[in-house]
């Protein structure tokens, strides 16, 4: 009994020994069998010799949001350039905290991809040295700007297109009283925060806006319980900036609907359009989304790039004008004359007629 | 089976285990076990730039698990490494910027600043617990929160409503330019060398000291202590104030070497947490908290190289590891089981 134990526990170690002495070898092993997936996509269709790749801030590549958007727009080009997923084509790391960033960027640049994306602001630091380590690397960032020669900058002005979300929420209110929830309190988010503010106004400055941050992006309870609180003291539209932690805005809305066919209760999504978040049965509780085209960004980059025209040190802004920014389709939740006034707005804004602030007064 | 033998066989057979299930999930889920662990591999080992960055990694844990080791050799559960441990990132990289003077007064002034900072926080419960019967496990919770949403306030002060301190001046920093020139720009700083540091002075207090002595007797035994005439109530905020000094260090490794900065936090960093495992990993003793530091270090930056090098997503790499961990954890169970093997043995 014993000697068959012992025989097992035996065999246990010669496997894992197998294992480990696998991994000791496997250095090379690694690098060649990398090196034939890539040629061997290079050697499919007509795919050009581009590659690009992101890193993801803590929210992760599925927040349904900003992080989300981007690596659409990475995906959507690869597709459309016969790209493959891995080395030489397109690829995301994700980060799970702070320190991991830097690594996560290093890894893509030193795997030779031809532009490094970093999303949200909170790349900014990280972004900054790996420029000055890694001058040959060619790197973009999302919401911040970063001066160095082999960094390209995109910008959003939040703003704009939060001032036409400020516009619908206070032409669809019936209670008069809106909510805003914001994710942490940085300039970003400040940003929809002002140009919300100010849209509501336009149109009625009677109307309270109850203004929460939470803190956080990723913390849907949290959300969810600010949500409540806001509909429970009148608010019938609640607009979001606050990447996950705004699923659970969503999930507030959606149990109350659930509860009462007939609550009037609205969530305005933000960066993706969020329609499929404020599905309930066969309504739905999206009012509409305040677009942000990370995606588009990421992609007009690229292309850039791709022609060898990479826009290092220059800082991109998008705005309503450049259809950077926007509302996404309301299908139905927005009456065709409450649309065209935001439409009329939508042009004043794009034409410089109004200046939407920044920061709130 | 010789003691020696037992020792040495239940750390391998219990991470060797944890490898073969972390490779059969990998198996499950569609995934390349050889490649995702060799991917590991490289993630530590790989090239001097992995190992600067895994040593810079195993770093702040060496302290957190010193922290809480520390407390819980004095019966106290400290799990308010987390807080004491933003409050010295604060501390540390506001003196490193505020500040102006030569390295040699503005280093050691800036580690200390860490140190006094993760010290106080700790106090708090300390006191508590000594002098009201608080229990500190609740006190150390919520002085996280409080360290969490303070800092940010402060940051937020000293920033002018920014996020960011920005960088902190080069005389308060651990950056090393010998270190960065052979590890290929890896984050790796001298702050290793306090860390270590720190190990031996937790054996010298606990093992060659009264002080070590008495604090370690109250952990055994309050009543019997306080009998044999120790001060209880002052030797529980003394190993309080030592962890929490432990703490802030581990937060002034970040503020001075890592980041060089502190920023806004959406939530912990989770290192203080980590490092109750780190402790209890180590069995609470100097020489444990480095192999549970390395172990938990290593493991955590390694993979990261796991979905950038094998295409394995992060959550399955999530679990892999936790299962690693969590047979080593159990190495107690493999112990168990071997020492019955052995007095059958013996019963023959």
């Amino acid at each position: 009994m014993t000697k068959r134990k012992f025989g097992l526990g035996l065999s246990l170690v010669l496997a894992a020994g197998t294992i480990l002495g696998a991994c000791g070898t496997k250095d090379d092993d690694a690098s060649t069998s990398t090196d034939s997936k890539g040629s061997g996509s290079e050697g499919t269709t007509e795919a050009v010799d581009f590659s690009l790749a992101m890193v993801t801030d803590v929210g992760g590549v599925d927040d349904k949001s900003f992080n989300q958007s981007a690596w659409e727009g990475i995906e959507a080009f690869g597709k459309e350039n016969g790209l493959t997923k891995g080395d030489g084509g397109y690829d995301y790391l994700q980060s799970t905290s702070d320190a991991d960033y830097i690594t996560n960027l290093n890894n893509l640049v030193r795997r030779d991809f031809d532009i490094v994306y970093g999303i949200g602001f909170l790349m900014e630091e990280p972004i900054k040295t790996i420029a000055e380590q890694q001058p040959d690397a060619q790197l973009a960032i999302i919401d911040s700007i970063v001066d160095a020669p082999n960094v390209a900058s995109v910008m959003f002005k939040e703003q704009e297109g939060s001032f036409l979300a400020g516009v619908a929420a206070a032409l669809m209110s019936e209670s008069k009283k809106i909510g805003f929830v914001g994710g942490m309190e940085i300039p970003v988010i400040e940003r929809f925060e002002a140009g919300f503010l100010e849209g509501v106004k336009a149109v009625d400055p009677s109307i309270k806006v109850d203004v929460q941050y939470t803190g956080k992006f990723d913390d849907a309870a949290l959300g969810k319980t600010t949500a409540n609180r806001m509909y429970s003291s009148g608010v019938d539209i609640i607009f979001h900036a606050a990447g996950g932690t705004g699923n659970g805005v969503f999930a507030e809305a959606k149990e109350r609907k659930t509860k009462d066919a007939n609550a009037n209760v609205w969530v305005i999504g933000v960066d993706s359009d969020q329609y499929a978040e404020g599905a309930v049965g066969d309504t739905n509780v999206t009012l509409t989304s305040m677009l942000k085209k990370v995606g588009t960004a990421v992609q007009n980059i690229a292309k850039e790039t791709m022609d060898g025209k990479f826009p290092g040190g220059t800082t991109v802004t998008y705005g309503l004008a450049e259809e950077g920014v926007g509302l996404a389709d309301s299908r139905g939740a927005i009456p065709q004359e409450i649309l065209d006034q935001i439409d009329e707005y939508s042009k004043k804004i794009a034409s410089g007629e109004i200046t939407v602030p920044e920061t709130v007064e | 089976m010789s003691n020696r033998v037992v020792n040495i066989l239940v750390p391998v057979i219990s991470v060797i285990l944890g490898l073969l299930v972390g490779a059969i999930v990998m198996l499950v889920s569609g995934y390349d076990p050889i490649a995702g662990y060799s991917a590991l591999w490289n993630g530590i080992f790989g090239d001097t730039y992995a190992i600067g960055e895994t040593i810079r990694q195993i770093t702040p844990y060496l302290l957190a698990g010193l922290s809480v080791a520390f407390a819980f050799r004095t019966g106290l559960f400290n799990i308010g490494v987390e807080g004491q441990l933003l409050v010295g990132w604060f501390a540390a990289a506001y003196v490193g910027i505020a500040f102006d003077l030569p390295m040699y007064i503005h280093l050691p002034f800036a580690i200390i600043a860490a140190a006094l900072a993760g010290a106080a926080w700790a106090f708090i419960p300390g006191l508590l617990k000594a002098k009201l019967q608080v229990h500190e496990v609740i006190v150390t919770i919520m002085m996280n929160y409080i360290a969490l949403h303070t800092t940010n306030a402060l940051i937020k002060i000293v920033s002018d409503g920014g996020d960011n301190t920005g960088t902190i001046n080069a005389s308060a920093s651990l950056k090393s330019a010998f270190f960065e020139s052979i590890t290929d720009y890896s984050r790796l700083h001298y702050g290793i060398f306090i860390a270590l540091a720190m190990v031996l002075l937790m054996w010298f207090i606990l093992d060659k000291t009264t002080t070590g002595y008495e604090l370690k007797a109250v952990g055994f035994n309050k009543h019997a202590s306080e009998y044999a005439g120790m001060n209880v109530n002052k030797n529980i905020i003394l190993s309080m104030v030592i962890s929490g000094a432990f703490a802030g260090l581990a937060g002034a490794m970040e503020a001075l070497g890592t980041f060089q900065y502190a920023n806004v936090k959406g939530g912990f960093t989770g290192i203080g947490f980590d490092g109750i495992a780190v402790a209890l990993l180590g069995a609470n003793t100097p020489l444990g908290v480095i192999f549970g530091a390395v172990l938990f270090g290593s493991l955590k930056y390694g993979a990261l190289n796991m979905p950038n090098e094998a295409g394995i997503p992060v959550e399955i790499v999530s679990i892999v590891i936790a299962i690693i961990i969590f047979f080593v954890a159990c190495g107690y169970v493999i112990r168990y089981f071997l020492e019955k093997a052995t007095k059958k043995k013996e019963a023959k």
